[in-house]
């Protein structure tokens, strides 16, 4: 029949299904507020607990970078925590599997959806970070890149662990457990360019470059591994 | 490929005790360091072998994801399992060089063994993921995700810390390789051969060893036919994956 043969022709492709799944995350960020402001919240408090912890106003180079970074981190640990509750608790699961799209639309959604949260978050975070601990300012925006590099470290890595963890017993427990060896990499990368943007006497380009490099080769790599193996997470 | 067990173990003595014979006979005392370096001899190839074996159960995994067969996740569990044991010998075998030579129970300057560290803590967290799942079908599909994810992560791993050092420090110590005379190698090659069939043999032990319980459970069951199988499973059950298939 022509009207079934139309209707496996309009099955919607991979891209429309990541569109869909994308904006109904934001749209729900945007309406419950769940996500973004509890971290931005939480890295100020974290950027106060440094202070004392470090007993230091003033930041610059690795210290600076470490502060910044780790802050971010943990700030996408509790992001990526949260990034499949709703698929669990409402059934979102059983509903991808039931649609009539590649599972893998899920996992690009959400990697898109934590990039978002996590720009959102540095959006707001960078200006206080600057604010509380830096002299200048020269050295954040050749930062910018680094920065997006490693949220997308943490976006593909985060959507491809967070369903596991989340269909696990000890669910908050098993994702940073994971994650944190396995974002040793990009962490070491990022640092490694901000302690160098972040000095004292102005940002310094000494193999700014090459760390971009390892941080764009890690993301790729992610990618495709997210790729590759996410629908087998989707199965049952 | 199925050498029997029993012939496997024998050339493992074998090598493993002539391995050892040449280091503490044959290979020369090295100039800088002195005895302590025979410790090269063991260390290296323990983390070459765990390394090794992260990988090959990152194939068992792949074959695992594409099969959907149950033996290929236990492969790639005991690997795992293996290489991780053999990691915490890595690391003591490691902090006990360092201290001999550096005076330093630990270095952060070795990046090899930085991220030997970094990759075993990895894989350590295989064993809670493992045990938080409880469908067990689930559980070999996530084991085997996280294989291959950790098994691509080696590579990165090791590149990044170590272009972290060259950076700040050149490297001082120039391991193994390069260097080494003849003799020297010699041994090492034979240890590494001891090595590597070790944690053959233990994968080899410890896979007979899941069939067989799984097997007597199996004729247990059989056998009381009535009576509901201990532990609901038996031994395999305990043990993650289950190994049905003979």
């Amino acid at each position: 029949m022509s009207e079934s043969s139309e209707s496996a022709a309009s099955a919607p492709s991979t891209r429309s299904a990541v569109a869909t799944i994308l904006a109904k995350d934001l749209r729900i960020e945007l309406r419950t507020l769940q996500s973004v402001p509890s971290m931005v919240l939480f890295s100020t408090t974290i950027y106060v607990i440094f202070r004392f912890g470090l007993d230091r106003t003033r930041l610059d180079g690795a210290l600076a970078a470490g502060v910044l970074l780790v802050t971010v981190l943990f700030a996408a640990l509790l992001a990526i925590n949260r990034l499949f509750v709703a698929e669990r608790e409402q059934g979102g699961f059983e509903a991808i599997r039931l649609a009539p799209v590649d599972g893998t639309a899920l996992f690009f959604a959400k990697a898109g959806a934590l990039l978002v949260y996590l720009l959102a978050l540095e959006l707001v975070a960078l200006p206080i970070f600057w604010l509380f601990f830096l002299d200048g300012a020269a050295g954040l925006l050749p930062l910018l890149p680094v920065l997006v590099l490693l949220d997308l470290a943490f976006a593909v890595t985060g959507a491809l662990i967070s369903p596991i963890a989340t269909n696990s017993t000890a669910r908050d427990l098993i994702g940073p457990l994971i994650l944190l060896p396995l974002l040793v990499p990009p962490m070491i990368a990022a640092s490694a360019a901000g302690q160098r943007l972040l000095e004292a006497g102005g940002p310094s380009y000494d193999r700014y470059g090459t760390w971009l490099g390892v941080l764009g080769l890690y993301d790729l790599i992610f990618l495709l591994i997210g790729w590759a193996v996410f629908d087998f997470l989707l199965e049952d | 490929m199925n050498v029997p067990l029993r012939a496997l173990a024998f050339v493992t003595a074998v090598l493993i005790g002539g391995g050892f014979a040449l280091v503490f006979l044959y290979a020369p005392t090295e100039a800088d360091q002195g005895f302590i370096q025979k410790i090269f001899y063991l260390h290296v190839p323990l983390a070459i072998v765990a390394l090794l074996g992260f990988v090959v159960a990152a194939v068992h995994a792949i074959r695992h994801l594409r099969t959907g067969d149950a033996l290929h996740d236990a492969r790639a569990y005991v690997s795992i399992h293996t290489s991780v044991i053999f990691g915490v010998a890595v690391l003591i075998t490691g902090a006990i060089w360092a201290k001999a030579s550096w005076g330093q129970w630990w270095v952060w300057d070795e990046p090899t063994l930085v991220s030997f560290l970094i990759v075993f803590l990895l894989y350590a967290t295989y064993y809670p993921l493992r045990y938080a799942i409880p469908d067990r079908e689930r559980q070999a599909r996530y084991a085997s995700v996280f294989a291959i994810t950790a098994g691509a992560f080696v590579p990165l791993n090791f590149a990044a810390v170590r272009a972290a050092e060259s950076l700040v420090h050149p490297r001082t110590f120039a391991t193994a390789d390069g260097g080494l005379p003849p003799t020297m190698m010699f041994a090492f090659l034979v240890c590494l051969a001891g090595i590597a069939a070790l944690w053959w043999t233990l994968v080899r032990f410890e896979l007979t060893a899941k069939r067989t319980s799984a097997q007597i459970s199996r004729l247990r069951r059989a056998l009381d036919g009535d009576v509901p199988a201990p532990g609901g499973g038996g031994v395999a059950a305990r043990i993650a994956p289950g190994v049905t298939t003979s």
